[in-house]
C-alpha cells in the first residue's frame, strides 16, 4: 500500500530562518524514521537550498520562501521556492566553488553539497522571477 | 552559540559550540578574527567536538581563516570532527589542505 504525506512552511527570508527550515524538514521527515546520516543529509541539502535563496535570491533583502516535501513511501521530495532575482545561468551556477559573490567568503559549494547529499536536483529558474529547487532522495534503509 | 578560545604553544584554540551555517558563520568570523588579530599567535586549531552541523558556509570559514593564518606564516588544524562535519569537510576537498587531527595534542605537536 503507498504511503503519502505532504507538508508545507513558508517564511521571510532572513538568515534566522535557515535553521528552522533544516529543523523542520528534518522533523517531517523523521515519521519515516530514517538513518541519523540520512537525515543529516537532508538538513545539509535544505540548509544550502534555503541559504541560497537568502544570499542569492532575495540578496539579503526580504522575501517569502516557500519549502514543501512530500513523502511516497520511501522517496522525499523536498522544493524549495522563492521569488528573487533568479540565475541567468544555472549551468555555471551548479559548477563546483562557483560562487557570484566572491566578497561574501562563501565557498560556492551549495550545489555540489545538495547533489551529493540528494539523489537527484533540478533548477528551474526565470531571471526576475524567481528559483525552485527541487531535490529527491530514496531512503535506502527503508524497504 | 558560543566560542571558547584558549593558546597554547604559539597555538589560538578555538571551540565552537553549535551549528556552523550562513546565519552563524557571519558572528563567527568576526568573533575569531578580532582573537585572532588580539593574540600573537601563527595558528588556529580548530576543536569541532560540539559542532552537530555545518553547511557549505563552514567552509567559506574555514579557508578564510586558513588565509589569515597563512599570512602570519601559519596553518589551521582540525579535531574532533563528528560524522557530519566530516562528509561536508572531505567533499569540499578542504582536507586536502587543513590538516585533520584526533585530538589536540596531537595537533599542537604536528603544528609546530
Amino acid at each position: 500500500m503507498q504511503y503519502q504525506n505532504t507538508m508545507k512552511v513558508s517564511f521571510i527570508s532572513k538568515s534566522q530562518n535557515e535553521a528552522f527550515a533544516r529543523v523542520a524538514v528534518a522533523a517531517f521527515v523523521s515519521q519515516l524514521d530514517p538513518t541519523v546520516e540520512e537525515i543529516s543529509d537532508i538538513k545539509t541539502a535544505v540548509s544550502e537550498a534555503v541559504t541560497n535563496a537568502v544570499i542569492h535570491g532575495y540578496e539579503n533583502g526580504e522575501g517569502i520562501i516557500n519549502v514543501s516535501c512530500t513523502l511516497t513511501n520511501n522517496i522525499v521530495d523536498i522544493t524549495i521556492e522563492d521569488k528573487g532575482v533568479g540565475i541567468e545561468d544555472i549551468k555555471k551556477a551548479r559548477e563546483p566553488l562557483y560562487t557570484s559573490k566572491p566578497e561574501l567568503e562563501r565557498s560556492g559549494m551549495g550545489f555540489t553539497v545538495m547533489e551529493t547529499f540528494m539523489d537527484e536536483v533540478e533548477v528551474e529558474s526565470i531571471p526576475g522571477k524567481g528559483t525552485i529547487v527541487r531535490m529527491r532522495k530514496k531512503l535506502n534503509s527503508l524497504k | 552559540m558560543d566560542i571558547i578560545y584558549s593558546v597554547k604553544r604559539g597555538n589560538l584554540i578555538v571551540k565552537i559550540y553549535g551549528e556552523i551555517d550562513h546565519h552563524t558563520s557571519e558572528t563567527i568570523r568576526e568573533k575569531l578574527d578580532k582573537e585572532f588579530k588580539k593574540q600573537n599567535v601563527k595558528n588556529i586549531i580548530f576543536d569541532f567536538s560540539e559542532i552537530q552541523f555545518m553547511d557549505s558556509s563552514g567552509i567559506g570559514v574555514i579557508m578564510g581563516r586558513y588565509k589569515n593564518a597563512k599570512e602570519r606564516g601559519g596553518k589551521i588544524g582540525v579535531f574532533n570532527l563528528q560524522p557530519q562535519v566530516e562528509r561536508v569537510f572531505k567533499l569540499s576537498g578542504l582536507h586536502k589542505i587543513i590538516n585533520q587531527y584526533n585530538s589536540l595534542d596531537e595537533a599542537i605537536s604536528s603544528l609546530q
